[in-house]
């Protein structure tokens, strides 16, 4: 994140741009309060899923040899797949954010409506994923179902890998909201060369999200792959 | 216990409580001259340097690093001496000494259950000896709980699915309050009783009334045959299972190359948990005992299999339960208490 | 003459009227005021279920309530206090109003994030009402598995909604404060010239913005468990309720200083007006908030010395602990220097400020009490730990929140309210508070455990004192509501600058408008000059 001093008026607006709002002295000043903000957010985001992933580790180092069964019986392929279009979807989202840097809307809509569709192919397999799971019983509770010997350390990561999951799938669902807003105002030809930030900032969100599945898929998919 | 007035001290009834209290005393002088002296520098200055006529102000001091470096130097050489004086009486409450008699406790809501190695058992009533170290192992069958004795000064939590422990030696009889301290629903405040510390004679005597059904130890052999564990651990070591003589208190090797400490709660676990730590050369074919064994029995065998290590001396590590940071936990055994509710 | 002042004809209060023009502001200022009504009443509601603990505590008995209501009333007391009351008090309130113009700005970075975490605060404290009028919760504040997850039969799934969706509230007003504070100063207000209030409020925004979000991630833990019957803290299944706790308080213990340090921030401007002169060591105490915050997030496992952790770090949390101790010294030590050649007057605000540091120091002195491991081990979970918090939180937080109402009242309404009347609430406060509290520290010393309905007979002396004291409190406390009210319409207008004080804050007229200032306002060559012309003129108009 910039660290660059807030006053600083490079470019010496001196007409007043229609997006500053009035607290603001500058769009400059504007858009790095903006970026500030969101690097802020992302931040409080890292902890939020900090507390979950501290407990994963602690009980991943207890119960290694449960985590281990339950997690080979996770779906490879679709979590696999699932990573390839979260990927995929960071991948137009950083184009779409380039072509509001460059003033095409047109673009700009076409990237945000792909990354819209690639976060609800990501949704929908994450559907068959988790009724595969209610249908042979996975998930914990008083109708939880395993013959492991390690039943019930087993209900401890199918617990985190559904709030894990689950926690993702919410800030999907919200990213795919914003996208579908700043989708709308990129139609409406509110973006251009000098004002982007709202496409930029979506873009960190969505970059943010994509980054807690790559922990999450070798975490939860992985953990003892190897043989 | 003193009733007259209002009293400011418990009874110091066990053999680190007067550290306690002059620990206590000691903060409280260092407090109390802080305290005043800087409450005196404030009303005689609000006094001293009253604004005379309006308009008037204070004269522009910045500050002065030598002050800063003073009152920040000093309070911290006064708080490193309570540090290490707290620290001084804090293991002298948690590392007990070789010779202690054990006694189990088991919070529920909302009772507390104690059992003499000698086979007595009370709730919410315990009855110690004077002069002796007592190590109480605790644990809970439900939720929180907290095992607090005011006039011994000291406390622990009851943890379901571990053992804690905490130690004293009465230094007065009489009767003292047991508190719950770990706020555990609707009749948290009545999960209290008394501790009675006895002399000696008396206690023993109270011991051989008490103990219906053998002693600790003897319901835990007949608990080990019912089980039948004994048809696997032999004390011949040619079972299926390792052979569980001299074994408290000794390393074990691990199938996973690994080494553990026997002690009581390694023994819990592996009786509720029995996969958790295999001994090295061993199959994992004890069954689980998690919801087929409650609490009081768990301890019944637990003290029988003490027995067998007649050498073993308590476990002078200062072992109040390994905490999060190894692998201790297991389960509780009331799996009806599962399954979520609104 | 004092006669001849006039409210201003343009201010924020009049910039608009009706109930849309407030709902849909995005000035600070007005959702301030709306923070400050909320937040009132829900004090009012925390403040009722206080006298109903207190009043079943006059007996040793539990003969008033059933212990399942008592449970509920203090478990109450606690969720409303901590969560609804003292995180959002100074900071939402007094914070909301007073950053902008302190740094010579507008409005906040994020006008429309501020009035969201407004709405947000009203939609934790709707889950909170839910669960009250269904019925109530009996965990305690601190919702400790498994009993909250497995045992306890009311409504904690919603009240845990509340408290969760309430801190994001908390979470985006912080970020708002910390984006403001780097970003909208006015040109010439460098770091080391700022108010130390925006330096505590800046301190007490990173623990927001660092230490929420992991407390959030907690309560859906034990959410899950309880609502899908999930198992992440439950022993039965290998869960570890320890783990629970570590996570609590590693956000629970730094959200004490989220309720503290913006209290300090407002000492020093009281301390600072009425003694007409700069604060003793300016930079030691704007470091040292921050040392507080930065040291509140490693200390945490000193709520948990008997939860069965290993000695050795139980050593180590304690001497940490002990570190956090002196940064609050310090602050103590340099405000009273600051007294040292001063022009000292005792208008209310500086009767609060002396009450608060009267409490504050025996707070924090108790607090030792606490770090040190020897004595912990006794006075856990005991009267004695209730006492050391209330001073921190009611002798020092509320004390700092309602001296900062008294102080920034006149700029925030443009009137002044019955000196008389503050000069009796301070006096009231002080006693009643000491009256209730002290008791309790000789009462955990003798062991009464806290959360109990019911106790034992040697203990009742103490608990009649403490509840009478609570009786004094309360009247304290409600006399500021009734004369505060009453200035609303017929106070004397204030002018801008009724007490002679420095900030920026008080260049603008009172009530200011909306955009804060008319004019660019004077940055000052120093923090907190004092010069004889700017105080003559405040004391003659």
């Amino acid at each position: 994140m910039s660290n660059a001093v807030a006053h600083a008026d490079a470019h010496g607006h001196a007409v007043h741009h229609p997006e500053l709002q009035h607290h603001f002295e500058t769009m400059q000043q504007q858009k790095e309060a903006s970026t500030f903000g969101m690097w802020l957010f992302l931040l409080t985001e890292v902890l939020f899923f900090g507390g979950i992933f501290f407990a994963y580790l602690l009980y991943r180092m207890w119960y290694f040899d449960a985590f281990a069964e339950a997690s080979r019986d996770l779906d490879l392929v679709l979590g696999g797949f699932n990573t390839v279009v979260l990927i995929g979807s960071s991948l137009t989202m950083a184009f779409a954010v380039r072509a509001a840097q460059t003033g095409s809307s047109s673009g700009t809509v076409r990237w945000l409506i792909l990354t819209m569709f690639l976060g609800a192919v990501f949704l929908g397999v994450k559907v068959i994923e988790y009724s595969h799971k209610f249908e042979v019983g996975h998930v914990p509770g008083p109708n939880f179902h395993s013959t492991s010997q390690w039943a019930a350390q087993e209900q401890i990561f199918y617990s985190l890998y559904f709030t894990m999951t689950g926690l993702h799938a919410v800030h999907m669902i919200v990213g795919i909201v914003i996208l579908a807003v700043i989708t709308r105002m990129a139609a409406q030809g509110r973006f251009n060369e000098s004002y982007h930030t709202p496409v930029e900032m979506t873009g960190l969100y969505w970059h943010f999200v994509d980054l807690v599945w790559i922990y999450l898929f070798p975490l939860l998919y992985l953990v003892e792959r190897h043989n | 216990m003193s009733s007259k007035g209002v009293p400011l001290f418990p009874e110091a009834a066990s053999s680190f409580a007067t550290n306690v209290d002059n620990l206590y005393l000691f903060i409280i002088a260092v407090s109390v001259f802080f305290g005043v002296a800087v409450i005196i520098a404030m009303v005689a200055f609000g006094i001293i340097f009253k604004q005379k006529k309006p308009g008037e102000v204070g004269e522009r001091i910045e500050g002065n690093l030598a002050l800063e470096l003073l009152w920040s130097i000093i309070p911290t050489i006064i708080s490193m001496v309570m540090f290490g004086w707290g620290a001084q009486a804090f293991f002298e409450m948690r590392v007990p000494p070789a010779e202690t008699m054990t006694v189990y406790a088991v919070g529920k809501q909302w009772m507390w259950k104690f059992q003499h190695p000698e086979g007595a058992r009370e709730i919410n009533e315990l009855h110690v000896p004077l002069g002796k170290a007592v190590k109480v192992l605790i644990t809970s069958e439900d939720v929180l709980h907290s095992l607090y004795f005011p006039s011994f000064r000291t406390k622990m939590d009851a943890i379901p699915g571990r053992y804690s422990q905490l130690w004293f030696e009465a230094t007065k009889t009489g009767t003292y309050h047991i508190f719950c301290t770990e706020y555990c629903g609707t009749n948290h405040s009545g999960m209290i009783g008394s501790v009675v510390v006895m002399e000696p004679q008396e206690y023993q005597a109270w011991l051989a009334g008490g103990s219906v059904g053998g002693t600790l130890a003897e319901r835990g052999e007949k608990l080990f045959s019912e089980l039948a564990c004994s048809t696997c651990h032999m004390d011949s070591g040619q079972g299926r299972g390792p052979s569980l003589a001299n074994i408290v208190g000794a390393t074990a090797e691990l199938a996973d190359g690994t080494t553990v400490v026997r002690d009581e709660n390694y023994l819990r676990e592996s009786i509720i948990n029995s996969q958790a730590k295999i001994v090295k050369g061993y199959q994992p074919l004890m069954p689980a005992f998690q919801g087929l064994i409650n609490e009081e029995n768990l301890v019944a065998l637990v003290e029988y299999v003490k027995t067998k290590s007649p050498a073993a001396r308590p476990t002078p590590a200062p072992a109040a339960a390994p905490a999060a940071s190894t692998a201790t936990t297991d389960g509780m055994q009331t799996p009806s208490a599962t399954g979520g509710k609104n | 003459m004092l006669d001849t002042l006039k409210l201003p004809d343009h201010h924020y209060l009049n910039d608009g009227h009706g109930l849309k023009s407030w709902l849909l502001t995005k000035d600070h200022k007005r959702i301030a005021m709306m923070y400050l009504i909320s937040i009132t009443v829900m004090f009012a509601l925390g403040g009722f279920f206080a006298a109903g603990v207190r009043l079943e505590l006059m007996t040793p008995q539990g003969d008033l309530f059933l212990a399942d209501t008592y449970n509920k009333f203090f478990t109450m007391h606690g969720v409303v206090m901590v969560f609804f009351f003292l995180i959002p008090s100074t900071p939402a309130v007094l914070g909301n109003f007073l950053i902008p113009p302190m740094v010579g700005a507008k409005d906040l970075a994020f006008p429309r994030i501020n009035l969201l975490s407004l709405y947000i605060f009203w939609l934790g404290a709707a889950f909170f009402f839910y669960a009250l009028f269904s019925g109530g919760v009996d965990t305690g504040w601190t919702f400790y598995t498994p009993f909250s997850s497995f045992s306890s039969n009311t409504n904690v799934v919603p009240t845990a909604l509340g408290v969760f969706i309430s801190g994001f509230s908390s979470i985006l007003t912080g970020l708002n404060f910390i984006v403001t504070i780097h970003r909208m100063r006015a040109p010439g207000l460098s770091w080391f010239k700022l108010p130390l209030f925006v330096w505590a409020h800046y301190a007490t925004s990173l623990i927001q913005v660092l230490g929420t979000p992991v407390v959030a991630i907690t309560i859906i833990m034990v959410f899950v468990e309880r609502a899908f019957g999930f198992g992440i803290f439950d022993p039965v299944r290998g869960g570890d309720p320890v783990l629970f706790q570590h996570l609590f308080w590693f956000y629970s213990h730094p959200a004490v200083y989220i309720m503290i340090v913006p209290a300090l921030g407002v000492m020093s401007e009281l301390i600072s007006t009425f003694t007409r002169k700069t604060i003793f060591g300016y930079s030691f105490v704007a470091f040292s908030s921050l040392a507080i915050a930065v040291f509140g997030f490693i200390v945490w496992a000193h709520h948990m010395f008997v939860a069965g952790i290993s000695p050795y770090s139980a050593l180590v949390f304690s001497f940490l602990s002990f570190s956090v101790a002196i940064p609050s010294a310090v602050k103590v030590f340099n405000w009273t220097a600051t007294l040292w050649k001063g022009s000292i007057s005792f208008e209310p605000p500086m009767l609060y400020a002396y009450g608060f540091m009267g409490l504050f120091l025996v707070g924090g002195l108790t607090g030792l009490f606490l770090a040190t491991l020897g004595t912990d081990i006794h006075l856990h979970d005991t009267y004695f730990v209730v006492a050391h918090f209330h001073y921190i939180m009611v002798g020092g937080a509320i004390m700092g929140y309602i001296g900062g109402i008294h102080f920034w009242w006149p700029k925030m309404t443009g009137r002044m309210y019955s000196e008389f009347g503050a000069r009796m609430s301070a006096i009231l406060v002080f006693v009643g508070f000491n009256l209730t509290f002290f008791p309790q520290f000789i009462l955990g010393y003798m062991g009464m455990p806290r959360r109990y309905h019911a106790y034992p007979d040697e203990f009742q002396v103490l608990n009649i004192m403490s509840s009478a004291g609570a009786g004094v409190l309360g009247i304290g406390y409600i006399l500021p509501v009734i004369y505060l009210t009453y200035s609303l319409t017929r106070g004397k207008a204030a002018g801008p600058n009724p007490w002679g004080a420095s900030g920026l804050e008080w260049q603008t007229q009172s009530p200011p408008v909306t955009a804060n200032f008319t004019e660019p306002p004077v940055v000052p060559a120093e923090p907190y000059e004092y010069t004889p012309h700017v105080a003559r003129e405040a004391n003659l108009v």
